[in-house]
């Protein structure tokens, strides 16, 4: 309980990204691309944090390699793509849509799908009756 | 002496709950008076046992294990007693307490209904009682003493030090727990083979008071995030706040089903269904913040052990639940109504919401199961919940305003229409604008119009209802309520892709901006606080002269630091600033604008009100 609590001091005391001062990239639409990107992605070492809103060493590394590779022209799928071979997929926030997580993916939109079903089945089945 | 009187009691009123559940099982009838009897005398005892440790916190008495552990003597008045709810021990005693609250409103208030059904009610919930006095003697103890006692504590999570904070686990606990009375209720029915009559009637204001305390719960755990933790942020998806979100999407459906099984006597089982899960997911809700199985901001107090307790009691009732469900789930009446009804719109309602429902709950646990199952490590955050919930949002905002004007059995979809139709052309008009003056991503835009239609349409079906039946007409509970959503989705929404924000290191009496304001920075001074000592900045709004003292503090007692964001409320949006530290001799800070942002808690607010009026409305049909 005690190093939950310490990680929890932690990551509050370093709270609100103030490392980004440093990182700003010169042209905006990059910048922006930057941060969506920063707050899909989680801070490896912190309590569910995206790099975006931590402090944390690991984080302000990540954001600086993630500004690296835009100034350097790349994707952002690319971006995502690289850190997820680099770290695996727990660093996304958006879990990607892969065979383990077709259920998560899936499961919402079949639900809603066998509700209304049943729903519209019930009333075919009492016009007729 | 207090603490072992509080012991006594607690022991007592295990026993007191243990012979009322023995005597709810076995006698059969005339027991009425001893149901409610050993009911008061149980909630008599628990306030006697949460009385003695509020007094240990009071006095700082630093031999109690628990009062070390998460207070100080140089503590404000108001967080000691916040304390007493701020660990994993005493959280659970006011759980218990609760409990007991219900039974005994339960007992004093419901007295009108059949025996049995009063009997099987009261059983149940002792049952629940004793699982808990059980889980707090025999794993996390309130009253265990220390020796030699310590002369000072350990203080409280400075975050926690809040007075928003030191009321919210009381209101979320009221909301989580009322469902308890539900649970027993609908287990009650289905130990009686469903002979008992009047239930739904009777469950649907338990519903409603719990309802309404869980929605103030979640609403001022938000807020306090919001001003607290400095991140500028109010819901983060974060798996204890989806622990909160699940038993109010389930007890929302609740609510609205209740009404057709009320009015009509159909939906019967699936109302039963609904009230035993969304007490297990309250119960599920405890069990994944205490016990340690999830990383989240809000893990406080978190033992493995203790968890193996909850998930147990969790199991049982569940299971006692779903095999009685299982085994005597009644039949309504025979479901007549058209695709055009209320029933119809009701039930679509619950679809929407039910599958919300399951998918939080699926986004919570999945990476758990994942992570067990060692398939590999996964993160579900706010990208996966704001994909897949807003095609379940759309349609249920835009159906809303048309379930109150729509008839029982076969309603004219036609003539909903046609009184709704004035809130079309103001959506187009607020969304033609919104396009117009700022880039809003598709999909958020959706929602927003979803949003507005529901507050739009709803304001103007309620104005209807006035102007038709004059002063009865205000008495609009559902519109009022889903004004409330409306109002809460869309002001989530714009906060979120609206918000402005500016980072930069100033130095004393540079301008900086943020949204269409500028604000002048006046320095840093170093203060004096009650446990603590801080740095506080302060800027200007050049706009309109308001002064914004953001605050750091170190407290010394916890060897730790917290942020106090200064906020500037307005009409159009929230001003929020924050200090960081120094770098160079400049002073970092960092600057948000919220649009609307104050009008999430509004909307919950408005929900509540709702709720209440609700309340009222069947009070008086009663």
């Amino acid at each position: 309980m005690m190093w939950r609590l310490a990680l929890l001091y932690i990551s509050l005391a370093f709270a609100p990204a103030y490392a980004a001062l440093d990182e700003k990239l010169a042209d905006p639409h990059l910048e922006m691309r930057a941060r969506a990107l920063a707050q899909e992605l989680r801070c490896l070492v912190c309590q569910n944090q995206s790099i975006d809103d931590s402090d944390a060493p690991l984080a302000q590394d990540l954001r600086a390699l993630v500004r690296a590779r835009l100034r350097a022209g790349d994707s952002d799928a690319a971006i995502r793509t690289f850190l997820q071979e680099k770290y695996g997929d727990f660093i996304l926030f958006r879990p990607p849509f892969a065979p383990h997580t077709y259920a998560l993916w899936g499961a919402p939109f079949l639900l809603l799908a066998l509700g209304l079903f049943v729903l519209l089945r019930r009333h075919y089945k009492a016009g007729r009756r | 002496m207090s603490a072992e009187a509080g012991h006594f009691a607690l022991i007592l009123a295990f026993s007191v709950a243990v012979a009322q559940f023995l005597i709810g099982a076995i006698a059969n009838d005339g027991v009425r008076r001893v149901m409610a009897r050993t009911a008061y005398a149980n909630f008599a005892l628990m306030v006697i046992a949460f009385a003695c440790l509020l007094w240990g916190f009071v006095q700082s008495d630093f031999s109690l294990a628990l009062v070390q552990a998460n207070s100080h003597i140089a503590k404000p008045f108001i967080y000691k007693i916040a304390a007493v709810w701020g660990n994993h021990e005493g959280s659970l005693l006011l759980w218990t307490l609760i409990l007991a609250a219900y039974a005994s409103a339960f007992a004093r208030f419901e007295q009108k209904t059949s025996e049995a059904f009063y009997r099987r009610v009261l059983m149940v919930q002792a049952a629940i009682i004793v699982s808990f006095s059980a889980f707090m003697l025999f794993t996390s103890n309130p009253f265990a003493r220390l020796l030699p006692a310590p002369f000072e504590g350990q203080g409280l999570n400075p975050i926690l030090q809040d007075a928003a904070l030191a009321a919210h686990p009381p209101l979320l606990y009221l909301g989580y727990v009322g469902f308890s009375i539900c649970f027993a209720q609908a287990l009650a029915v289905l130990l009686g083979r469903g002979t008992e009559r009047d239930w739904a009637r009777i469950m649907r204001p338990w519903v409603l008071v719990a309802w309404v305390f869980l929605v103030l719960g979640i609403a001022l755990g938000s807020f306090w995030a919001y001003y607290e933790l400095g991140w500028g942020g109010f819901w983060f998806w974060d798996p204890v706040e989806n622990a909160s979100l699940m038993p109010w999407l389930a007890a929302t459906a609740l609510l609205h089903s209740l009404m057709a099984a009320d009015k009509r006597n159909i939906f019967v089982g699936w109302v039963l269904l609904l009230a035993i899960l969304t007490f297990c997911l309250s119960l599920s809700g405890t069990f994944l913040v205490r016990s340690g199985v999830l990383t989240s901001v809000h893990a406080f107090a978190n033992d493995p052990e203790r968890g193996l307790f909850i998930l147990l009691i969790l199991a049982g009732f569940a299971l006692w639940g779903l095999v009685l469900y299982a085994r005597f789930a009644p039949k309504g009446a025979v479901a007549d109504y058209a695709l055009i009804s209320r029933e119809s719109t009701l039930l679509m309602q619950n679809i929407f919401l039910s599958v919300a429902t399951a998918t939080v709950l699926l986004g919570t646990i999945y990476p758990l199961v994942l992570d067990a199952l060692g398939v590999g490590k996964i993160s579900v955050g706010a990208p996966y919940f704001n994909t897949v919930f807003a095609p379940l949002l759309i349609p249920s905002l835009a159906l809303a305003p048309f379930a109150p004007l729509i008839g029982w059995g076969q309603g004219d979809a036609r003539a909903a229409a046609r009184r709704l139709a004035a809130a079309v052309p103001a959506v187009g008009v607020a969304i033609t604008a919104i396009v117009y003056w700022r880039d809003t991503p598709p999909l958020a835009l959706a929602v927003m119009a979803a949003a507005l239609w529901m507050v739009f349409a709803s304001a103007h079906a309620w104005r209807q209802k006035i102007t038709r039946m004059g002063w009865a007409g205000l008495s609009a509970p559902a519109h009022l309520a889903h004004i409330g959503v409306g109002v809460m989705v869309f002001a989530a929404i714009t906060a979120t892709v609206w918000r402005s924000e500016t980072i930069v290191a100033a130095t004393t009496g540079d301008v900086v901006r943020v949204a269409h304001y500028q604000l002048r920075f006046d320095g840093v001074q170093t203060h004096e606080g009650a446990n603590y000592q801080s740095e506080i900045g302060q800027l200007v709004v050049l706009n309109t002269t308001q002064i914004l003292k953001p605050e750091r503090r170190f407290y010394d007692a916890e060897g730790s630091t917290t942020t106090e964001a200064a906020l500037v409320h307005g009409l159009d949006g929230t001003l929020y600033a924050v200090i960081g530290e120094r770098v160079n001799g400049q002073q970092v800070l960092r600057l948000w604008y919220h649009p609307f942002v104050n009008f999430i808690w509004v909307g919950c607010i408005l929900m509540a009100l709702g709720g209440m009026a609700a309340l009222l409305k069947q009070m008086r049909r009663a």
